[in-house]
């Protein structure tokens, strides 16, 4: 099952992106940015989460920050949102990491550490005494004790207790990041290492106080459709599955936002199919003992920043984003184009490529058609100039990337797909093994998607994942077979 | 005994503000309730488009009482109250 956000701070953020959205579009940008927090905790409101209004006002201020795509780290409290709001609308290149920490909304959990609870009877057996092997646990006052200068965390005796009353204490966020990138820090504060961190958004999603945000690009795109220029949108594949309309309705609906056109990934993903499939085929002749995809962009920041040694091993074929922005590009040199991102890591992939100008996840899209007043439902259908393939489509959806290499492969010659469904602290232990090794014997065509579920499982989606798996995979279903649309 | 009625907002705007997370609402009442509950989804029930309301999507009706900022818990809460008080 995939994680979502938890979803009281998604109504946050979200309700936040509207916000700025509607005072971007308004006479008066910065001053109605800097009410943000007012108008949402005006004087006398109740407190629904924090301490005090005062903090909530603070906590809504950071929101805003992350919203205007500025860094909090590096922004000094004594700064107006106003200004900060400004120097948004200036900027003429998005910020280089997508994410930040509200320090204000980051509670600094007590550190990650093995604790022992009340439950503890003081036994006389004491088997967590002799599990551990730092003796860093003595029985005294009838309970077990843990010296935290001899205990390294390891858990065992947790893990023989026969009452449970050993338990280990989470930080959500470090948990839940598979690269050991976010920690907290002297003031207890999560952190984010930017050489470590490879965007899966796994933070994001983890945290129970909505403390690490995505830095929306949102006022830099509506600036450019402001000055009138052309912009393309480039919708990933796993956006049919976020919102109650049809992928031509919603084509309608983010035309009627001020896009010149709307161009499904799926285009690109077909390109991609070929080359991979064309690429194993030669991989596999040659000898190689398996190939791993290419198209999950937290997966590639995962092999650049932490494995290299999985390099000779990863495909040579280019993401599906980056054919369609390619054909965009030649097509209409002076199109911006736009990628509609179900992730964080899509915005670090776009940084590396010129030809993607910005990324817009689904929370803001989403944000972006609440703030017009779009009713999905009741747009017009519009049609899209280039039909792509139902195997394309399903990239979205784990098990669709090696489901599509294999349709293009003929018998006997056909891949033994490895999924890798969500990159967590395993599935990197398992990806390093495999370098290592240089073999896998689950497999010669190893997918990887860092969401669980697949794109759709991503933490910048809208939908819960059952209804947008039904939803996209009835799309799939109309869709032609890509051996009728690849020809040669 | 009448049938509660339980209306989802799928609008956009609700859709997007948290009623995605209620679907689930359309298999849980019916296995809990059977036929003494009525779910369905609905397109927009025109309470977000006063001004500022859209902060309050999503909204669920059960009955005639209107619930905002719905979770599924509020939804099922409201759902027994009234269950009660028709007994």
């Amino acid at each position: 099952m995939a994680v979502n956000t938890p979803r009281q701070t998604s109504h946050l953020k979200r309700e936040i992106l509207v916000r700025l959205i509607k005072a971007y579009l308004s006479e008066n940008f910065e001053e109605n940015t800097r009410l943000i927090p007012y108008d949402m905790r005006p004087k006398g409101s109740e407190v629904p989460y924090r301490c005090c209004i005062y903090k909530e006002r603070a906590v809504l201020r950071d929101r805003a920050i992350a919203g205007l795509g500025t860094s909090i780290e590096d922004t000094d409290d004594s700064v107006l949102l106003s200004d900060i709001a400004k120097k948004a609308e200036e900027r003429v290149q998005p910020e280089e990491h997508p994410l930040t920490v509200l320090t204000t909304a980051c509670k600094g959990c007590v550190p990650s550490r093995i604790f022992v609870t009340d439950l503890c009877q003081g036994c006389v057996a004491r088997p967590c005494e002799s599990a551990c092997r730092l003796k860093a646990i003595s029985v005294h006052d009838g309970k077990s004790h843990i010296d935290p200068e001899k205990c390294k965390n390891c858990g065992m005796c947790a893990q023989v207790c026969p009452y449970q009353a050993i338990q280990r204490i989470i930080v959500p966020c470090e948990n839940a990041c598979p690269v050991g990138a976010i920690a907290k820090d002297d003031d207890g504060h999560a952190r984010i290492d930017f050489d470590k961190c490879i965007s899966c958004g796994r933070c994001v999603a983890a945290c129970p106080f909505g403390a690490v945000h995505e830095k929306s690009q949102i006022i830099d795109i509506l600036k450019q459709i402001k000055e009138g220029k052309k912009l393309v949108a480039m919708v990933a594949p796993a956006l049919f599955g976020q919102l109650p309309c049809t992928p031509k309705q919603m084509k309608q609906a983010i035309q009627s936002l001020g896009f010149a056109d709307v161009v499904e990934v799926a285009q690109g993903a077909d390109i991609t199919t070929k080359n991979e499939a064309a690429e194993f085929k030669e991989r596999m002749a040659k000898g190689d003992a398996f190939m791993t995809t290419s198209c999950c962009a937290g997966y590639n920041e995962l092999v650049d920043k932490h494995i290299p040694e999985l390099k000779p091993f990863r495909s040579e074929t280019k993401t599906p984003a980056y054919y369609t922005a390619e054909i965009v590009k030649k097509e209409t040199p002076d199109a911006i184009t736009v990628f509609f991102s179900p992730c964080v890591a899509k915005k670090r992939e776009a940084l590396q490529n010129s030809n993607i100008d910005y990324v817009l996840n689904y929370e803001e899209l989403g944000a972006w058609f609440i703030a017009m007043n779009v009713q999905l439902s009741d747009c017009e259908e519009s049609e899209f100039k280039v039909e792509s393939s139902a195997e394309a489509r399903n990239f979205a959806v784990t098990g669709g990337v090696a489901g599509a290499v294999n349709a293009l492969l003929e018998e006997g010659e056909k891949a033994t797909p490895v999924v890798i469904d969500g990159l967590d602290k395993q599935a990197v232990r398992d990806l390093k093994k495999y370098a290592k090794n240089g073999k896998c014997d689950l497999g010669n065509l190893i997918e990887i998607m860092a969401c669980t579920g697949g794109c759709l499982g991503g933490s910048s989606t809208i939908n819960a994942y059952k209804p947008a798996l039904k939803q996209l995979t009835n799309y799939v279903k109309e869709s032609p077979e890509i051996k009728d649309v690849i020809k040669d | 005994m009448e049938k509660v009625s339980v209306k989802v907002c799928l609008g956009t705007t609700c859709f997007i503000m948290g009623s995605a997370n209620l679907q689930e609402l359309m298999d849980i009442v019916p296995e809990r309730y059977g036929d003494k509950v009525d779910v369905s989804g609905v397109p927009c029930l025109g309470l977000c488009s006063a001004d500022w309301e859209f902060s309050n999507a999503p909204y669920v009706k059960v009955g005639d009482e209107i619930i905002k900022e719905a979770t599924v818990e509020k939804v099922l809460r409201a759902i027994n109250e009234r269950l009660e008080s028709n007994n």
